[in-house]
C-alpha cells in the first residue's frame, strides 16, 4: 500500500490536475443522522476526504457558526459513540474519513482507547487544533500502533524551526491555518497564506515526506476554493457547509444546499488550476 | 530561583520546567497560531524578571501606585469566632483598584510595552481582574477590551461601569454558561487574531505556558510581604496560610514563600457551591478530575465524555470549572490541602468579618475567612493564621444585600 487512504485521495486529486476538496461537518448536527446523511452527500457531490468534528463544550478555536452547531448538537444529546458511528457511516463510502477534535475528549476517554475505537470504526485518523507535537508524545504512539493519520496545524506565525518540527510528525496531510483567528467564512482569502504554504512545502521538501498541504480557514465559496486549488494541495471547508444546514427552512432543503455547495466547491478545485 | 525540595516530596521546588509542566500539569495545550507569541512571551518575561530596570519599575508602581505594602491586620474580634486562634488578614483588598489583581496587571502592562504591544485584553469573573487590567491600561495609554460572561455582568454591574469609566470596552459573552470559562473562551478567540499587536492580560495562574508561572511570580510578593510582616510581628512563622481558590492567583501568591516552610500548612478554600455532593459547585479539586481546559493540564470538572462541567458559586470570581496547575501540583505533591467552602457558609463569614471587624471582604475572599473559622477551631488559641483577603466587597453589595434582604423596599415592589 502506498501511502494512508488520506494521501491517496491527494494523490488522486494531484492526478487529475487539481487540489483536494476536505469537507468539515461536526457529529451530531442537525442530528446524529442528519450529520450522517449531510456527510454521505458531501461524498457523493464531490468531497474527496471528510473530517468528522467532535463535539466539544468548550470550541475555544471556532467562530459563531461552529460554536452554533457543536451546541445544537451537544443539547441533542450526541455522545463519542454517535461520533465513532458517523465515522463510520461515512467511511463506508470509501472516503477517508478524519475526526477533528479538541484534545481533552480524547484524553478523558483515553487516547489508546479512543485510536482504536477510531480505527475499528474505520476511521483514518484525527486532526488536533489545540494539539502540538510538544504535548502528543502519547497520541503520536497510538496512532502508530494503529495506523492512523496525525494531522497538526501550521499558522501563518509559525516560524520555519515549528513548521520542520510539525511536518516532521504529520501523516495524511499538514494543515495550513490560512489566517490568524477563528474557524469560520471569510470574505477573501488572506494575503499571507500562499506565502505560508511555500514556506511549508519548501521544508517537507527538503524532507522527502511528500505529505500534502491543505488549506483551512475562511474558506467558503467556488471562487475562493479556486484561488486556494492555484496554490495548495487540499482546500478545507467547514462553516460554509454548516451555514447552508443552518439556514434551510427543513432537513430536504439543507441537504440539498449542501450538496450545491460540494458541487461548486468541486468545480473550484478543478478551475484553480486551469491557467 | 532556589532549588530547595519541597516539603512533603521529592519534587524540586523549581517548577514548572522549561516546557511549562508543574510535575504532569500545565504544560501548552494551545493553537499553533499562538505558539510564537507564547514563545515569545516566555522569553521575554523570563529576561524582565532578571532585569534590574524592570524590577525596579515593577517595585515602584507596586509601591507609589498600587499602594505595597499590603498591611498585616489583626483580626481579634473575628478570632474568637475562629476558636481563637490568632488570625492575621493580609490586606489585599486596601491594594488600588480593591483587590490582588493589580500586582498581577501592572506586570503584565510593562512587559505588554516592553514587547511593543499597544491592546490589552482579559477575561473577569467578577470584574475584579477586569478592572485592574483597564486601570492599568489607562495609566499605560494601551486600548483595552475585557470578556465577562453575561450572567457576570449582570451580578457584578457596578465592576462593569467602573471598567467601562475607565476607558475599557466590556464585551458580555453569551455563549455556554455565560460565565468565566466561557469569557476566558471569547478571549482567546479575540486574541488569536489579534496576536501581533495585543497583549493577553490572562487574570489567573492559568492558561498554557508561561502563563501560570508568569503570574504566579507576579503575585509573589502577597506571601513574601506576609511572611516578613508575621515574623515581625508574632516572632515566628504561622501555623496555617489560608487563602481562596478560583483559578488561585491570590492563592499562589500568600503561598509560595512558604512553601519551603515545613511546618507551614497551606491551606486552599474552594467555592462547593450549594456543597459538593449536589453537583453545583465550583470545587475543582475536591470534586473534579485531570483534563485539559484553556490551554493547561489540571483538575477540571468534566463529564466522562470529557465535556465541561458548568459550575456553581455565589462568588462570580471563583465560579470557574478549573484551576490553576501549579494547585493540581501541590494538591497531588501533598504540600498543600483544598477545601470546600459552601455558599452559605462564605456568606456566613462574609457578615461576621462586617461586624467584628468593619471591614467588608469580597465574596471570593470570605471563602477563605469562613475556611479560618474552620481550622481556627481546629487549631484552637495557640494557632496563628494568616489568611489573604484578596479583596473588598463593595462590587458585592448587590449580591449581599439581596441575600442577607437588606432592601425590603425593593422587595415589596
Amino acid at each position: 500500500m502506498s501511502g494512508t487512504g488520506v494521501t491517496s485521495a491527494y494523490d488522486r486529486a494531484r492526478g487529475e490536475d487539481r487540489a483536494a476538496l476536505v469537507g468539515y461537518l461536526p457529529a451530531g448536527f442537525p442530528s446524529v443522522e442528519g450529520a450522517k446523511e449531510a456527510a454521505v452527500a458531501m461524498v457523493e457531490s464531490g468531497c474527496d476526504v471528510i473530517e468528522i468534528g467532535l463535539p466539544y463544550s468548550d470550541p475555544m478555536m471556532d467562530g459563531p457558526t461552529i460554536q452554533d452547531a457543536v451546541h445544537r448538537a451537544l443539547t441533542g444529546g450526541a455522545r463519542l459513540a454517535d461520533v465513532f458511528a458517523t465515522v463510520e457511516a461515512v467511511a463506508a463510502t470509501g472516503a477517508p474519513t478524519l475526526v477533528m477534535t479538541y484534545w481533552n475528549p480524547v484524553d478523558r476517554y483515553g487516547v489508546e482507547r479512543f485510536a482504536r475505537d477510531l480505527a475499528n470504526a474505520g476511521g483514518a485518523g484525527l486532526i488536533t487544533p489545540d494539539l502540538t507535537p510538544e504535548e502528543a508524545g502519547p497520541w503520536l504512539e497510538a496512532a502508530d500502533a494503529h495506523d492512523l493519520d496525525k494531522v497538526f496545524l501550521v499558522a501563518l506565525s509559525s516560524t520555519d524551526e515549528r513548521i520542520e518540527k510539525i511536518t516532521s510528525v504529520c501523516r495524511g496531510f499538514v494543515y495550513a491555518a490560512s489566517l490568524m483567528g477563528v474557524t469560520g467564512a471569510r470574505s477573501a482569502i488572506d494575503t499571507g497564506a500562499p506565502r505560508l504554504v511555500e514556506r511549508t512545502r519548501t521544508i517537507i521538501d527538503k524532507s522527502g515526506s511528500g505529505l500534502p498541504v491543505g488549506l483551512g480557514l475562511g474558506v467558503g465559496t467556488g471562487a475562493q476554493a479556486a484561488e486556494v486549488a492555484g496554490f495548495a494541495d487540499g482546500v478545507i471547508v467547514g462553516s460554509a457547509f454548516i451555514r447552508r444546514l443552518l439556514d434551510a427552512p427543513d432537513a430536504r432543503s439543507g441537504l440539498d444546499g449542501v450538496r450545491a455547495l460540494t458541487a461548486e466547491l468541486a468545480e473550484g478545485v478543478r478551475a484553480g488550476r486551469v491557467r | 530561583m532556589t532549588t530547595e525540595t519541597a516539603p512533603g516530596s521529592a519534587v524540586p521546588a523549581t517548577v514548572p520546567d522549561a516546557s511549562g509542566h508543574f510535575g504532569v500539569f500545565g504544560g501548552r495545550f494551545a493553537p499553533e497560531a499562538l505558539m510564537a507569541a507564547l514563545d515569545e512571551l516566555t522569553v521575554a518575561f523570563t529576561a524582565a524578571r532578571e532585569d534590574p530596570e524592570f524590577v525596579a519599575e515593577l517595585n515602584g508602581l507596586l509601591r507609589d501606585y498600587a499602594g505595597r505594602p499590603s498591611l498585616l491586620t489583626e483580626a481579634r474580634r473575628f478570632s474568637r469566632e475562629a476558636g481563637g486562634a490568632r488570625v492575621l488578614l493580609k490586606r489585599e483588598d486596601l491594594n488600588h483598584t480593591g483587590s490582588h489583581k493589580i500586582n498581577n496587571v501592572l506586570g503584565q502592562a510593562l512587559l505588554a510595552r516592553r514587547m511593543g504591544k499597544t491592546r490589552l485584553i482579559a477575561e473577569t469573573g467578577a470584574g475584579q481582574h477586569g478592572v485592574a487590567t483597564a486601570t492599568a491600561a489607562a495609566l499605560f495609554g494601551f486600548d483595552c477590551t475585557v470578556f465577562m460572561g453575561a450572567v457576570d455582568t449582570e451580578r457584578q454591574a457596578l465592576n462593569v461601569a467602573r471598567m467601562r469609566m475607565l476607558g475599557a470596552e466590556v464585551v458580555p459573552v453569551q455563549t455556554g454558561s455565560r460565565t468565566l470559562k466561557d469569557a476566558c473562551n471569547e478571549a482567546f478567540r479575540d486574541w488569536v487574531a489579534s496576536v501581533e499587536h495585543t497583549h493577553y492580560c490572562v487574570g489567573s495562574t492559568m492558561g498554557p505556558h508561561p502563563f501560570p508561572m508568569m503570574v504566579r511570580d507576579l503575585h509573589r510578593i502577597i506571601g513574601v510581604e506576609a511572611r516578613e510582616q508575621v515574623l515581625a510581628l508574632t516572632g515566628r512563622l504561622p501555623d496555617a496560610v489560608l487563602a481562596c481558590v478560583g483559578g488561585g492567583s491570590n492563592a499562589i501568591g500568600a503561598f509560595h514563600a512558604f512553601i519551603p516552610d515545613e511546618s507551614v500548612r497551606l491551606i486552599g478554600f474552594e467555592a462547593a457551591g450549594d456543597g459538593v455532593e449536589t453537583g453545583r459547585h465550583a470545587a475543582t479539586v475536591s470534586g473534579g478530575s485531570i483534563g485539559v481546559i484553556h490551554g493547561m493540564r489540571t483538575y477540571l470538572l468534566q463529564d466522562d465524555e470529557g465535556q465541561t462541567i458548568e459550575s456553581h458559586s455565589i462568588s462570580a470570581g471563583l465560579d470557574y470549572p478549573g484551576v490553576g496547575p501549579e494547585h493540581s501540583w501541590l494538591h497531588d505533591t501533598g504540600r498543600a490541602e483544598y477545601r470546600p467552602v459552601t455558599d452559605a457558609e462564605a456568606m456566613e463569614a462574609f457578615a461576621l468579618l462586617c461586624r467584628t471587624e468593619g471591614i467588608i471582604p469580597a465574596i471570593e475572599s470570605a471563602h477563605a475567612l469562613a475556611g479560618a473559622l474552620k481550622v481556627g477551631r481546629e487549631l484552637g488559641p495557640d494557632a496563628t493564621l494568616v489568611v489573604c483577603l484578596s479583596g473588598r466587597g463593595d462590587k458585592d453589595m448587590h449580591t449581599a444585600a439581596g441575600y442577607f434582604g437588606l432592601m425590603p423596599e425593593e422587595n415589596d415592589q
